[in-house]
């Protein structure tokens, strides 16, 4: 049941419209339940004990109806690895031996990882910048999961979470972001300073640090005691919607000052996506990346930019041997990674360069 | 000016800003090397908290959590917790810890709808209703007028938690 999402294609009726610079919002809780160690800590009885409790309550939520719910030692590898490209685990649960669950609601919005670092991980995910929505969606199923689970929880410290720097809140809040303005006018270093100082974090698109291929950044609170939900979702909206002009006004620039050189990057681009035939996931994500940029200028049309958006998940490894049906050598993966973009991009049309004249 | 760490004379001065919240540290110049002071870019007030609090109990270490088996020691190296109740047993060393990383130490969100606190939360609401109505009935406009801006608050954290 729960290979159809793995091999299922994003280009069907589902995929939401993309819009310029955010790719998408995120929320998510820890929460643990009362009375049983944190996963870390547990034997692995009483984490099967917990896997047991959760799924069962998870029969009786509303919004989880029709959901999927999987076991993770029932994955093979290569099937974790698409779940976390596709954003809908972490690494770290991929990596759990034993007695670890994920839920999936039918819309593939809701995720609920059981026994990763806390007991239950309970996210949301939506296209776009929309905090007020995907808060509303988590704090809804939160609620509904804590009328079936007693959660640990204190008057003065909040939800108890393994580890102290989810303490409170349990909130982990972040956006994906396409900055690629920021990123070619050598701005980047400055924003994450700036973004750094008002309490929050910066990660490219799978975590790892501010050097992002595609000029994507996940950006995220780091603190989750103190503040209400509220105030930190605030502060943080605040904060993107400025990032967001910031962008925009380095991009404006950028045709300004050097369009030339901004519509030729462009141009090859497109070029090399349609005539590749040895591709690396890093360089596919750059000219990807361009593609996006070149859609938000209006030089392509809109389509290219949801395009864009499910080649940056298709062209990863894991993703690219699923296309296979068999794992694949690196090398290998760079053909089928090639092959993919060249049909994709096959019927790409030039790039109006009206805006320069 | 003594040093954070040692009883010598402080000469490394750091202060952190945090979400508006200024954190100050005073350090001598070798404990300020061994922490790795000079490379400002890797620094955490955080992390050198953690620190002195763990020197604190180096030697006996004498804190386990009884319920889930966790000791300081594991604490210290792991940055995790062990269960519910390692929250009170740690909670001396985590004090100054939860400081360094969060903007407060005291839970301002959400409110677990079967938790105690959340049940006095709806009372108290219940009581200031019932208040109001008296002093409405009585007349007693100031008295209304006081009880709507306390109602008026409660209702505002109402919503930034709910």
């Amino acid at each position: 049941m729960f290979h159809e999402i793995l091999s299922e294609d994003s280009s069907s009726a589902r995929a939401p419209k993309s819009i310029p610079v955010t790719l998408s919002t995120r929320i998510r809780l820890a929460r643990n339940l009362s009375e049983f160690p944190f996963p870390g800590r547990a034997e692995t009885a009483q984490r099967r004990a917990v896997l047991t409790k959760c799924l069962d309550a998870m029969h009786d939520i509303k919004e989880l109806d029709s959901s999927l719910a999987v076991e993770v030692d029932d994955l093979s590898e290569l099937e974790r690895q698409i779940l976390v490209e596709k954003h809908l685990i972490s690494r770290e649960l991929s990596e759990v031996e034993e007695a670890s669950g994920i839920i999936l609601s039918k819309d593939r919005n809701c995720c609920i990882m059981i026994n990763e670092e806390d007991h239950l991980r309970i996210q949301v995910l939506l296209p776009g910048l929309d905090f007020k929505k995907v808060w509303k969606r988590v704090d809804q199923l939160d609620s509904h999961i804590e009328t079936e689970i007693p959660y640990a929880y204190d008057g003065e410290l909040g939800f108890l979470t393994a580890c102290p720097t989810n303490l409170g809140t349990g909130m982990r809040a972040s956006a994906m972001m396409h900055l690629p303005g920021l990123v070619m006018s050598k701005n980047m270093d400055k924003v994450v300073n700036a973004v750094n100082q008002l309490g929050f974090a910066v990660r490219g698109l799978f975590g790892e640090g501010s050097d992002a291929s595609g000029s994507i950044f996940q950006i995220s609170n780091q603190q989750t005691l103190g503040e209400s939900e509220g105030a930190i979702i605030e502060r943080l909206d605040k904060t993107l919607q400025n990032l967001v002009k910031q962008e925009e006004f380095a991009r404006q620039k950028l045709l300004q000052d050097d369009g030339h050189r901004l519509i030729d990057k462009i141009g090859r681009a497109v070029g090399v996506l349609k005539t590749c035939h040895l591709i690396q996931s890093a360089e596919a994500m750059d000219l990807l990346s361009l593609i996006r940029l070149a859609a938000d200028f209006s030089m392509m049309p809109d389509s290219y930019r949801t395009l864009a958006d499910r080649m940056f998940i298709e062209v990863q490894p894991g993703h690219v041997q699923l296309s296979a049906g068999k794992p694949v050598e690196p090398r290998d993966r760079d053909h089928l990674r090639a092959s993919l973009l060249r049909q994709k991009f096959s019927k790409a049309p030039m790039i109006k360069a009206d805006c320069l004249s | 000016m003594k040093c954070h760490h040692c009883d010598k004379q402080a000469t490394v001065h750091l202060t952190q800003i945090l979400n508006g919240q200024m954190h100050k540290m005073d350090l001598c110049e070798s404990c300020a090397q061994a922490k790795g002071v000079t490379n400002p870019e890797n620094l955490s007030i955080g992390s050198l908290m953690e620190n002195v609090a763990g020197s604190d109990e180096d030697g006996a270490s004498p804190m386990t959590c009884e319920s889930c088996g966790t000791t300081h020691s594991e604490f210290k190296k792991g940055g995790r917790l062990g269960c519910e109740a390692c929250y009170h047993v740690f909670r001396p060393i985590l004090e100054p810890l939860l400081e360094g990383m969060h903007a407060g130490i005291k839970h301002l969100g959400k409110i677990p709808a079967g938790s105690k606190s959340r049940v006095q939360f709806e009372q108290s609401l219940g009581e200031l209703k019932s208040q109001l109505q008296d002093a409405i009935e009585r007349e007693n406009y100031e008295e209304a007028a006081r009880i709507r801006d306390q109602l008026k608050d409660l209702d505002g954290k109402l919503e930034s938690k709910v």
